[in-house]
């Protein structure tokens, strides 16, 4: 039996996908709608299943969708159509067969919105045996895998969910923070478009862990094909009792509610989004009080992103040790990391911890899409710092980036070639800040719109050495004095900047073009 | 797109009936406001608080404190173009100061012509940058070419 698969995924649809779903369809034939593999640059990557063999075609234009109905009406076998964009073995792709998905293990393989499907490939395992073990037990799974919060932070999941678990009130909160801000990071939206249920299965766990009934998913409004494969998925999950009074037939209830963002980049921040989630102004709180004994309307809260959620189901499923084996020193597991900006093949690429920066960028990410030199890369969205070459031999891992002034945050890495200016990339670090800062705290609402007139004065060429001086010490104020990581981490891609390139910085404004063109 | 139509009292209160039970109701109300009306009428906001029990000022900060909520009606399309980290290693900001320039309005303006052009911080689509959302309609590798045709697309 043959199938034809063309994702579904908005990446996918960017880049042309429903021109080449209608070529098919013009052609006779009905696609069942996968996701992503995470290859971007292939682009809309039509897979053509035989024999339980996947063959790619990508990137593909509607013409190209043609001649690839036209010869399977042909009755080419689909691993001899010589066709320009034939791919081969979708599995045998270097980026691809390098890798070790246990998050993204569907990934592409199946139609995110078929229980079926999920089903028949592990889904439910994880929250079929956290019944069998029973609350206390599945902290202590979740502990003892060494997850920890892949949202940038770090914290250990197990011992926020046993805080939770011990904490008193008549109703907790599992809340999913799935506000992907970052620039360079897309793996949450790639989880909620590409495999919805298992979201939902990490949330159902994560609320028989800690004696939690209600959950809320927390989706920034830029993603609207995630918030609709996520509603599709919650009504689907609820209709199968997944979700609900008695999930999977159990005795423990849970029911799940998708929640729109609003188009603040702070509301990431786990307290802000709790704020916003309340139907307040997405403002930054003080700890402690910590959500997990005041979180959601005050009451114990769990607060994990996406890919932590995500993680879980695999924990259960094949036990903490299965996890645990993979990685290094304290960053135990695998991490979904993403190659983006100019990179020659960005996309998703789930491995263990310990991989160096370079063998990311250079190997796995071919170097840039230009064509010119890999000047710089930002790692964890635009609170992370940037790295030069010299920096290639970092593994990544979270001690070993915090060791050199960095973070890995969400795991986004953007590319720049040589064309990148620095001082404009510490420049344009205040002014997001600026322009999202909740205003709460006076280093973080003042000392971005500072920064940024100062950053300009640099560029401008004059006293840059006495600006230069003035930036390191307002970074400085900010860093220490900021209630959370946006104005206390902003200071992270402005020094790094300065530390790394300080050519940028010196006799005045550069006048290269921003980008490669 | 947007329906820009006046506001009315009653289906304000329509509106906040149908959340009016859930949890931390304003954004999702806020945000059926913004579907229904095509922006979040200033004049609507007393009307929510009222039916909500909370003070006006509460939900004009709220509804003053998100981008997404509109003051006014955008123009007949919306076309957001991404002014992101990853966006900016593949060439944005020549890209958003072409539109700007063929438009003849800077982001957070409207065209005579009634496209209104916007900045957005990622759409998520970080691997194939530069990107850019046309109402809701995501359109990646732009470039020059493809910028034009998007453009050219807004204001048919």
């Amino acid at each position: 039996m043959r199938r034809v698969l063309v994702p579904r995924d908005a990446a996918a649809i960017a880049c042309g996908a429903e021109a080449v779903v209608r070529a098919l369809a013009a052609a006779g034939i009905a696609p069942v709608r996968n996701s992503s593999r995470g290859m971007f640059w292939l682009e809309p990557l039509v897979e053509v299943e035989e024999d339980g063999v996947r063959w790619g075609f990508g990137p593909l234009d509607a013409a190209g969708a043609t001649a690839l109905a036209e010869a399977l009406a042909a009755g080419t076998p689909a691993a001899e159509i010589r066709h320009p964009q034939a791919v081969g073995e979708v599995e045998a792709i270097p980026f691809l067969a390098g890798q070790t998905r246990l998050t993204f293990a569907r990934a592409g393989i199946t139609d995110p919105l078929s229980l079926a499907d999920y089903a028949a490939h592990g889904g439910w395992k994880g929250l079929g045996r956290a019944l069998d073990i029973g609350p206390e037990a599945i902290v202590a799974e979740v502990t003892a895998s060494g997850l920890r919060g892949r949202g940038g932070a770090g914290f250990p999941t197990g011992i926020k969910w046993k805080t939770v678990a011990e904490a008193a009130g008549p109703q907790k909160y599992i809340v999913c923070n799935a506000d992907e801000g970052d620039s360079g990071t897309f793996a949450d939206r790639m989880v909620m478009e590409g495999d919805p249920f298992l979201l939902i299965e990490g949330m159902a766990i994560a609320g028989i862990a800690v004696g939690a009934t209600r959950g809320y998913v927390y989706v920034r409004s830029e993603y609207p094909h995630a918030i609709a494969a996520l509603e599709a998925a919650v009504a689907t999950a609820e209709a199968a009792g997944w979700l609900g009074e008695r999930v999977g037939g159990s005795g423990h209830a849970f029911r799940l509610e998708v929640r729109t963002g609003a188009g603040a980049y702070v509301c990431g921040e786990e307290t802000a989004l709790l704020d916003s989630l309340e139907g307040k102004r997405g403002i930054v709180r003080a700890k402690p009080p910590l959500p997990a004994h005041k979180g959601l309307f005050g009451r114990p809260t769990v607060i994990n992103n996406v890919l932590s959620l995500a993680a879980v189901p695999f924990v259960l499923a094949e036990g903490a040790k299965a996890y645990a084996d993979y990685g290094m020193g304290r960053s135990r597991g695998t991490m979904p990391i993403q190659l983006a900006g100019n990179v020659r093949h960005g996309g998703l690429y789930e491995t263990a911890f310990g991989i160096t920066l370079g063998a990311l960028v250079d190997e796995i990410g071919g170097g840039t899409a230009s064509g010119r030199p890999v000047r710089a890369v930002q790692v964890g969205g635009p609170l992370g710092a940037y790295f030069p070459r010299a920096l290639f031999d970092t593994p990544f891992d979270y001690e070993a980036f915090a060791a050199k002034d960095g973070l890995i945050g969400h795991g986004g890495i953007v590319v720049f070639d040589d064309t990148v200016d620095m001082a404009r990339q510490a420049r344009f670090a205040f002014e997001f800040c600026a322009i999202e800062s909740c205003g709460k705290c006076t280093p973080c609402r003042i000392g971005a719109v500072r920064g940024q007139e100062t950053m300009d004065r640099v560029i401008a060429g004059g006293d840059p050495a006495g600006q230069v001086a003035l930036v390191e010490d307002l970074c400085n104020t900010m860093k220490f004095g900021s209630l959370c990581a946006l104005g206390g981490f902003t200071p992270y891609p402005v020094l790094s900047a300065l530390a790394h390139f300080p050519e940028d910085f010196g006799g005045g404004a550069r006048r290269l073009p921003t980008a490669a063109e | 797109m947007q329906r820009s139509a006046e506001w009315n009292e009653a289906e304000t209160l329509e509106i906040v009936g149908r959340h009016a039970q859930r949890e931390g109701p304003l954004l999702p109300i806020l945000h059926e406001m913004q579907e229904s009306f095509g922006y979040v009428p200033r004049d609507a906001l007393p009307v929510v608080a009222k039916a909500l029990n909370l003070s006006r000022a509460e939900v004009y900060g709220v509804a003053t404190f998100y981008h997404d909520f509109r003051a006014a009606p955008a123009g007949r399309r919306v076309l957001k173009l991404c002014r992101a980290e990853a966006c900016q290693s593949m060439g944005c900001e020549a890209l958003v100061a072409r539109a700007e320039e063929a438009l003849g309005t800077a982001c957070g303006g409207t065209s005579p012509d009634g496209v209104t052009l916007e900045a957005v911080y990622c759409l998520g689509l970080c691997a194939t940058s530069p990107s850019a959302m046309l109402d809701g309609r995501p359109v990646a590798r732009l470039d020059a070419e493809r910028l034009d045709a998007l453009i050219a697309e807004a204001r048919a």
